[in-house]
Order: C-alpha cells, then structure tokens, then sequence
C-alpha cells in the first residue's frame, strides 16, 4: 500500500483556463489505476522542485477514471501549477479529509453557497444531488465572485441553471454597466432562495468572512445551525493529522476537516486567533 | 509490551554492567543518559562506566545546574535533561522520499526506515508515559505515521524509577512517576546510599526476563525492595510543584479569553525552547528540496514549533496566530486541554522540562494556578 506521506503520480490529461487566475486540470494516474473520493475532500498536490499544497477536488466522484483539480494561481506553487501543461506530471496525496454529509441529508432542501474559489469544492456536491435529483427537496446554488470575469465554471453554471429542478443565483462584487445580473455580496442572495427552513441543509464554502456572514443570514432565514457545513482551510502539511499546523481548538482540519458541521465548529471557528 | 511482573532481582553494579553487556551482545544500539561536553544527554552507551557517574542535577525554573560528587555512585543520579526519547522515536529532521526528475516526469521512492534494534536504557517514568503519549499521536489514529512505529517496534524500554524529584518535577500531579507501573520491558529502582550500590529490578516481557536472566543476579530480598519502595516515596514526598489535572480541562476550555495570557506574553520571548524539549510536542513541518542541477529532489520532514509565526500562516490571511499570547495560549491549551479530545490523554506528564529550559522560568503549573485564580477573581 501507497503510504500517504509518498505522493503517487498523476499525468495533466487536460487543463481549462477558467478564470484569469483559475484553472482546472484533468488527471490521471500514471499507474493507470482509479482515484476514488467523496465530494468535499482535497488533495496534496505536489510540483516536483516546487513543493505542496492542498488543493480541494473539484470532478464527479462516480467518474472515477479522472482526478479534477480547481484552484487560484495565488502562491508558488499554485503559480508553478497553472504554468504546467498537458503531458505533464505532478504528484497527489489523498484524498484526504471528511466529507459533505449527502447521504444524511437526503429528503432535504439544499442551499449551496459558493463564495470567490469557493465553487470547485462543492462542485463534487452538485453532481451527486443532480444524479441523485429525486433524493432531494428544492436545491439553491447561490454563487458569488468578485466581477463577472472571475466567476469560475460560467458554462456550467448556465447549464444548471436552464434545469427546471436546480435553482443557480449568481451575483458579482461590482461590474461594469455590460453586467445585467446581481451585484453585491452572496450572502444578500440567501433570501433569494426558496426552500423550507426546517427541512433545509445548507452547504456553505468560501472566504471565512462570507461564511460567517452566510450563516447568520440563513440563521435568520430559520436554518437550524446543526443543519448547515462549512469547509475550513489552515496551513496542512502532512494532511493525516500528524503534523500539529492545521489545529482549530480540539480539531485537526485536515483530518476532522474541512467540511465540519457549523453547529459543532461554530465556537472554535468564531474565537480569535484559535 | 505490556505483561505480568515477575518478583524482583537486586543487581550489584557489576550484574548491572553485565546487563548492559548482554543488550549489546543480543544486537542492541544501547542508549542512555550520559554527560558530553558538560552536559547532561541521552547517547550511546557502550558498557556501564559510560554512564552518568556521580552526576545530580539541580532545576529550578529557567534554571538547570549539572554538578560532580565525589561521594556519589549513583549511575543515575539525574532526573533529567533537555534531550528526550523522542530525539530516537521522532526524528529531528528525516527524510520521507526522494524523486529523480527527467524530461518525461519524475519518478518517486520513499526513504527506507530500517532502524537497528535499540534499547533505551534508565527511562524515567514520567517519559515512558510521553512515550506513550506519542503512541497514541503517531500510531493511534486511522493513519499511522510509518517511520515512528517501525522504530518504536525495534525499542526495548528499561525503565528507571525515580528516587529523587528536581525542582521542577510534577509527575505526581499527572500520574506518570514517579514510579513506572506499565509500559516497560524492565524497570529498576538504584539504591546508592550509606555504601550500598544495587539495583532492584522487575521485568514486565518476555525479552526482559530472558536479559535479566543473563545477569545471574539473585532474589532481591525485602529489605532490598523495601528501601527502593521507600526512595521513590520519597521522591514524591520532594515534589514541591503541583497542577490540578482533573479540573484543567474544562478550565482551560473556559478561558480562552482570560487576562493572564496576555500578561505572560510579556514574558514569553516565542522562542519554542518548551516545544523543543517537552518529550510529547510533535509538531513537524516539510521541506523540500532540489539538487541545483534540478535532476533530484527530497523531502524532509524537520520538528517545527507552534510558537513560530510561519506555523500557522496561511496563504491570504497571514498567521493565524500573530500574537505572543494566541500562540502561548494554543501550546497550553493543546497541551492540558484539546489534546484529550484528540488523543484521548494529556499531553503534559509533568517532566518540568518546560519550565527548566524556559529562558525567561515561564511555569505551566504556575501559569495553571494563575488562570485559575484570575477566573476565580
């Protein structure tokens, strides 16, 4: 067996400009075997004589042939990612970390609320509520981005949005006067969305601030916090729990992260400097 | 490695070097406590007259004074200094694989971890229990880490029961010492007083009975066991610091936002010393490397500290942890507090090596009583 300090090796199959600064790589495992995960769980991505980062996993989970990668070209690393090409290799660690609850909240209405490169993490969660549609109530994607030239996953995001079953609200921090949908923060969204607030899960990824902002609005909305999941990110090293950096309190991100039950998380996540 | 204890055995100096003889001879890196260039380390031991001889130590907090009696026998007359077991267990810096690049992509292998069977010769009691403390961080969860297990499964632990407390010992507080009740292939008590030198030993494996037979040592005889029984009494009876372990928890869980914090943050210079020395921190970070010529690399995983700033920095927010205080408070807290939610035990067993090699003499059971008292107020 694999130990899960070495990293396994992956060939880029495709990569997508999605965004000026997001990208999306398609992989595939060198030894030709599968890659399996469940939606919510992230990767240690490694660039040979560069370093590693955790990168969430952005593809379908029943796809199990390729690895999908979504991430902002914001550090070395990262950097060093986006200048790869087809054909080439990077290393992979994982999948890591707990998961979004789909199971659990089967028979719900779901709000899933995607803020800046927030999307690529509940991405994994869309596909399964959509292959799995009648499973659920109402389903909301509320989705925000800085200007309109930075929203990541636009065609698709069009494409759920021409389904009658899925509802997709996207709104924009600012935009130019060409722009003709939403402008403001994501969580104004939130009282867009129709659901039953005592029956309803929410899934809620991005910057803290927006997450903080998110819940207190779908607390207002009636969503009960045990109810809602958000995902946390901390400096990982070792992604199993052993290298002590990712600590929140009594949890360790990496491993009883990122997605945690905002009920549960709620009093670590809200104290300073934890 | 955990068994029933046999009775016990009294060894002359000379049986206890036999014994020492007998590791090497069944193929064990002998290491022990030991001075080099006047200070006081674990290392390798090659025969008994290696050892400590005559040594004592004298800790207070900030405060650590290694001294030389003529007078004295004792092999272990040392409580402790600021090498740990963890030095053998959880290296410092090791490296966890290493890649070749080419044109194609690289290829990756991980570093083999063959370590020599080793015996860990005069563990205080308070140290078997870190021991076992990492036990639990490194081999208790879902993901066991590779290089701590296949070294700890190559260890022989010979315990040595406590017969004097430092200044700063709290083992009492903690039940770690000072006597070791499990966690050991065999334990002694050393005896050196009034012209007697023997040692009273037990074995709790089947590997330690089989080395305690080699010595040819005798039954050792109530009188013998009595007095070694009454020195760890008495080294408990020496202890003068004191932490309320059943109630830190929920204290500290109760204050995070307490003023004492802040004000040993005056104190504290977060420079890590008591990370580096606690026989249970764990915390590492990876570095990697590559050759100049960019054909190789490697990665290596080096003990880091939770007091650096760069600990917790993450990418857009800086440190999540830029204050002195957050950083003293999460060392503490993770220490008495949320490490029994993750491990499932304390992760302090009350060496004092914190409060000995603190610059400034910052004392957690001090620091403890203060929160305490400040929440009281």
């Amino acid at each position: 067996m694999q130990d899960p300090m070495t990293p396994r090796r992956f060939r880029i199959a495709r990569t997508l400009r999605e965004t000026k600064d997001i990208f999306t790589w398609e992989l595939r495992a060198e030894d030709g075997g599968e890659f399996a995960f469940s939606p919510g769980q992230y990767n240690m991505v490694y660039i040979y004589g560069i370093g590693e980062v955790p990168v969430s996993i952005s593809g379908d989970a029943a796809d199990r042939r390729k690895l999908l990668h979504t991430t902002r070209a914001v550090g070395a690393v990262t950097e060093a990612m986006r200048a790869l090409k087809k054909g080439d290799m990077a290393g992979v660690r994982g999948p890591f970390g707990s998961v979004w609850p789909l199971d659990k909240l089967e028979g719900k209405d779901i709000v899933l609320v995607a803020g800046g490169v927030g999307l690529p993490p509940l991405r994994p969660a869309v596909y399964h509520i959509l292959r799995n549609r009648a499973k659920y109530g109402r389903c909301t994607l509320l989705c925000g981005a800085r200007t309109p030239q930075d929203i990541a996953f636009a065609q698709e995001l069009e494409r759920w949005r021409g389904r009658l079953d899925f509802d997709v609200h996207v709104t924009v921090d600012s935009a130019g006067p060409d722009w003709r949908g939403n402008v403001g923060v994501v969580t104004t969204l939130v009282s867009r969305a129709v659901f039953t607030p005592e029956k309803t899960a929410a899934l809620v990824c991005g910057p803290e601030i927006m997450m903080r902002f998110a819940a207190a609005e779908l607390a207002n909305r009636g969503v009960r916090e045990d109810s809602m999941y958000i995902t946390l990110e901390r400096n990982m090293k070792c992604g199993i729990g052993l290298c002590g950096h990712c600590q929140l309190g009594p949890v360790f991100i990496c491993k009883d992260g990122p997605v945690f039950n905002y009920g549960m998380i709620k009093q670590w996540f809200l104290k300073r400097e934890i | 490695m955990n068994g029933e204890s046999s009775g016990y055995s009294a060894l002359t100096p000379a049986q206890f070097g036999a014994l020492v003889a007998a590791l090497r001879q069944a193929g064990y890196a002998v290491a022990g406590p030991r001075v080099a260039d006047g200070e006081f380390v674990f290392g390798d031991v090659s025969s008994s007259a290696g050892l400590a001889a005559g040594y004592a130590d004298e800790q207070k907090p900030g405060r650590y004074l290694l001294s030389k009696s003529a007078k004295s026998a004792a092999l272990f007359g040392v409580v402790n200094g600021q090498h740990s077991w963890k030095k053998y267990l959880f290296s410092q810096q090791e490296t966890l694989w290493r890649a070749r690049g080419s044109s194609g992509g690289f290829s990756v292998e991980q570093e083999p971890c063959r370590p020599a069977k080793s015996a860990f010769l005069g563990v205080r009691p308070c140290d078997i229990a870190a021991i076992r403390v990492q036990d639990a961080v490194f081999t208790g969860g879902a993901c066991a880490d590779t290089y701590y297990k296949t070294r700890r499964e190559n260890a022989l632990i010979i315990a040595a029961n406590c017969t004097r407390a430092s200044g700063n010992c709290f083992c009492d507080s903690m039940g770690s010492g000072p006597r070791a009740r499990a966690g050991f292939d065999l334990a002694f008590t050393e005896v050196a007083e009034n012209g007697a030198h023997y040692f009273v030993f037990e074995a709790a494996t089947a590997a330690g009975k089989q080395l305690l037979s080699k010595c040819g040592a005798p039954a050792a005889s109530a009188a013998q066991t009595r007095k070694a029984d009454a020195l760890i009494e008495s080294a408990r009876a020496a202890m003068t610091k004191k932490l309320d372990a059943k109630n830190i928890k929920a204290l500290l869980y109760r204050n995070y936002e307490n003023p004492r914090w802040e004000q040993t943050a005056k104190r504290c210079l977060a420079c890590a010393n008591c990370t580096m020395v606690c026989p249970t921190c764990f915390c590492s970070t990876m570095e990697d490397q590559t050759s100049l010529d960019g054909a190789q690399a490697s990665r290596a995983r080096r003990a880091d500290s939770c007091f650096t700033l760069d600990f917790s920095w993450i990418h857009g927010g800086g440190s999540v942890r830029p204050a002195a205080s957050s950083r003293y408070r999460q060392w503490m807290t993770h220490k008495l507090a949320t490490w029994h939610d993750q491990f499932g035990t304390s992760g302090c067993v009350g060496c004092g090596r914190c409060i000995t090699w603190c610059p400034v003499g910052i004392d957690i059971t001090e620091e403890a009583a203060a929160i305490a008292e400040a929440e009281a107020d």
